[in-house]
């Protein structure tokens, strides 16, 4: 079956590969829509959606009523009702560019996805080799470049609406991005700084940070660097790298953009049904990609634990079970893509959690916050790693 | 009285980062993740109605199944929204009940118009009309929701009596050498 993949032209490949994960992400985004509800209903004390259910999963009997409680199916409830809602377009709008903006939304959120590495193989020699769509050697500065496109959209959004609140909304969302795009690059710098040692081809590959993650524990007291994840190594890039993630997600504390007690719904005012939900399954594609970034660069990407890389974990199997699937390709990137998922589903949850726990950030709050306390953070955080860094490696 | 100023206290470093009150904050939400849910999930479960609740008003019947209501029209004079219609009719010279003369013939509440303050429940002198603990109403027309009298007693049915007024009074009438 290996083989035959392998035959096959590369375009099909990559298209195969591109379905797949598109495959994935959808219904994760979907999924990550019904998380926060229930989320937020657990933590406001209520149960949460927890009545819709498809006659024949009823029939099942224990797993068909844990389900319905779980409300996985007011996803489906959801999504069809997005789809079969009358589309209105308002009379008073820019058609043309009212209808091209949820289109501009999805297209940055689903090609960050292609530089994004989410698992690894062991190839006959042991080595290990990164699963992606498109094993960029651009990497970060790709994710950051696509990602940032994504607010036009919104410019655009709120233009073509003609009307005030989803004007105001996008105004605030452009300026919003623009002071945290700065210091998110500035964060990201010591890791690329670290990674790229002297000698070495200069490269910023997400897959490269996390290979550099992979160390294993050398034995004695001294762990090796490469063992310790990035978040500790660098827990103010980390954090301010969070902080912006969280600005450019338009997400509580930040989600002044799309503020509904002042703006209504911002840019997404005048918009409904399945152009509506092209913009929400946007932002949860850019949750989804922005955790697996950081997950990426701070949290160890696919390995399961600081000092625990990858191989050693297959190791362990094929020594316990000594099987020879232990080492399979196929069981190794599926590992690896459960680990790297699990742990953006936790970058995730933490999301949610944080928007039941912080309250809204006033605009000017955010643009003194972005300006006046993250960009010089970040720009001493990346003096500060320069010099460590030149002191470490000579 | 002397206002009191109380000095600010300034912010430590720690506060103005924000960060301690953060991860406090996110003590208290996770601690509300897995707390005891506090809701009902409504139609399956009923919240506990406390006595004195004021429900759907109802026309009961007595522990014989008798009808209390003598259409003395008290509750129609008194109803502020005059959501209630009373027909008076006569008790049949030979049901044996004929030394209560009155009866309604016609009872209807007009639900639409009830404002629920039991004045028809406080006023009446038979202890007839009640506000019970039927608090979800609903309908398909606005002739549904005006309750006739069969409606009213299908909604109160029985409840107990202390007195049994009319008996007492029957007996006292035909008690020999009391009569008045």
């Amino acid at each position: 079956m290996v083989d035959l993949w392998f035959q096959l032209p590369p375009l099909v490949q990559g298209l195969l590969k591109g379905l797949a994960v598109i495959g994935v992400i959808f219904p994760i985004a979907g999924l990550c829509s019904m998380a926060e509800r229930k989320v937020a209903a657990w933590v406001q004390d209520r149960p949460g959606p927890n009545r819709a259910i498809v006659p024949w999963v009823a029939w099942v009997p224990l797993l068909g009523r844990f389900l319905q409680r779980l409300g996985l199916f007011h996803v489906l409830a959801d999504g069809g009702k997005m789809l079969f809602k009358e589309d209105s377009l308002p009379g008073h709008v820019n058609k043309f560019y009212f209808v091209l903006a949820p289109i501009l939304a999805m297209i940055p959120a689903l090609t960050t996805v292609t530089t994004v590495p989410f698992g690894a193989y062991l190839d006959g020699a042991g080595a290990l080799v990164p699963l992606g769509l498109g094993p960029l050697d651009l990497g970060i500065l790709a994710v950051f470049a696509v990602s940032s496109l994504g607010v036009y959209s919104l410019v655009l959004a709120g233009w073509a609406s003609n009307s005030k609140y989803p004007f105001l909304g996008s105004v605030r969302a452009s300026a919003q991005l623009i002071s945290y795009e700065l210091s998110m690059a500035l964060s990201v710098l010591p890791v690329f700084l670290w990674i790229n040692a002297p000698g070495r081809e200069g490269t910023l590959s997400l897959a490269r940070a996390v290979e550099f993650q992979s160390g294993s524990w050398q034995g004695g007291l001294t762990p090796g660097w490469g063992g310790a994840w990035f978040g500790f190594l660098m827990p103010l890039s980390a954090f301010i790298f969070l902080v912006a993630l969280f600005a450019e997600t338009n997400r509580t504390p930040f989600d002044t953009i799309e503020s509904e007690s002042d703006l209504v719904g911002s840019f997404h005012t005048e918009y409904g049904a399945f152009k509506w939900g092209l913009f929400f399954v946007a932002e949860y594609a850019h949750m989804v990609v922005g955790s697996g970034v950081f997950i990426l660069l701070f949290g160890g990407g696919w390995n399961p634990l600081p000092w625990v890389p990858l191989a050693d974990l297959v190791g362990w199997l094929h020594h316990l079970t000594g099987a020879a699937w232990a080492v399979a390709p196929l069981f190794v990137g599926a590992l690896s893509i459960v680990i790297f998922l699990t742990k953006v589903l936790l970058m995730i949850f933490f999301f949610m959690m944080i928007r039941w726990t912080v309250p809204r950030f006033r605009y000017d709050q955010v643009m003194k916050l972005g300006w006046q306390k993250l960009l010089p953070l970040a720009i001493a955080n990346l003096i500060f790693y320069a010099v460590a860094i030149a002191w470490i490696q000579p | 009285m002397a206002a009191i100023t109380v000095a600010r206290k300034p912010l430590t470093f720690a506060e103005r980062t924000y960060l301690p009150q953060i991860l406090g904050g996110l003590r208290t939400t996770l601690r509300h993740l897995v707390r005891r849910k506090q809701t009902l999930e409504y139609p399956e479960e009923r919240p506990a109605i406390p006595p004195g609740y004021r429900g759907v008003p109802t026309l009961v019947r007595d522990p014989h199944g008798r009808e209390k209501c003598v259409s003395c029209q008290l509750c129609e004079f008194v109803c502020p929204p005059k959501a209630i219609r009373i027909t008076p009719g006569a008790v049949p010279a030979d049901s044996g009940r004929d030394h209560i003369e009155k009866a309604p013939q016609a009872f209807t509440i007009d639900m639409l118009r009830c404002i629920y303050c039991g004045f028809c429940q406080e006023v009446c002198p038979e202890e007839a009309i009640f506000l019970q603990n039927q608090f979800s109403l609903s309908g398909y027309s606005r002739a549904e929701l005006v309750h006739d009298k069969a409606r009213l007693y299908e909604l109160g049915g029985t409840l107990p009596d202390a007195h049994y007024k009319w008996d007492r009074k029957l007996a006292a009438a035909t008690a020999p050498g009391r009569a008045h």
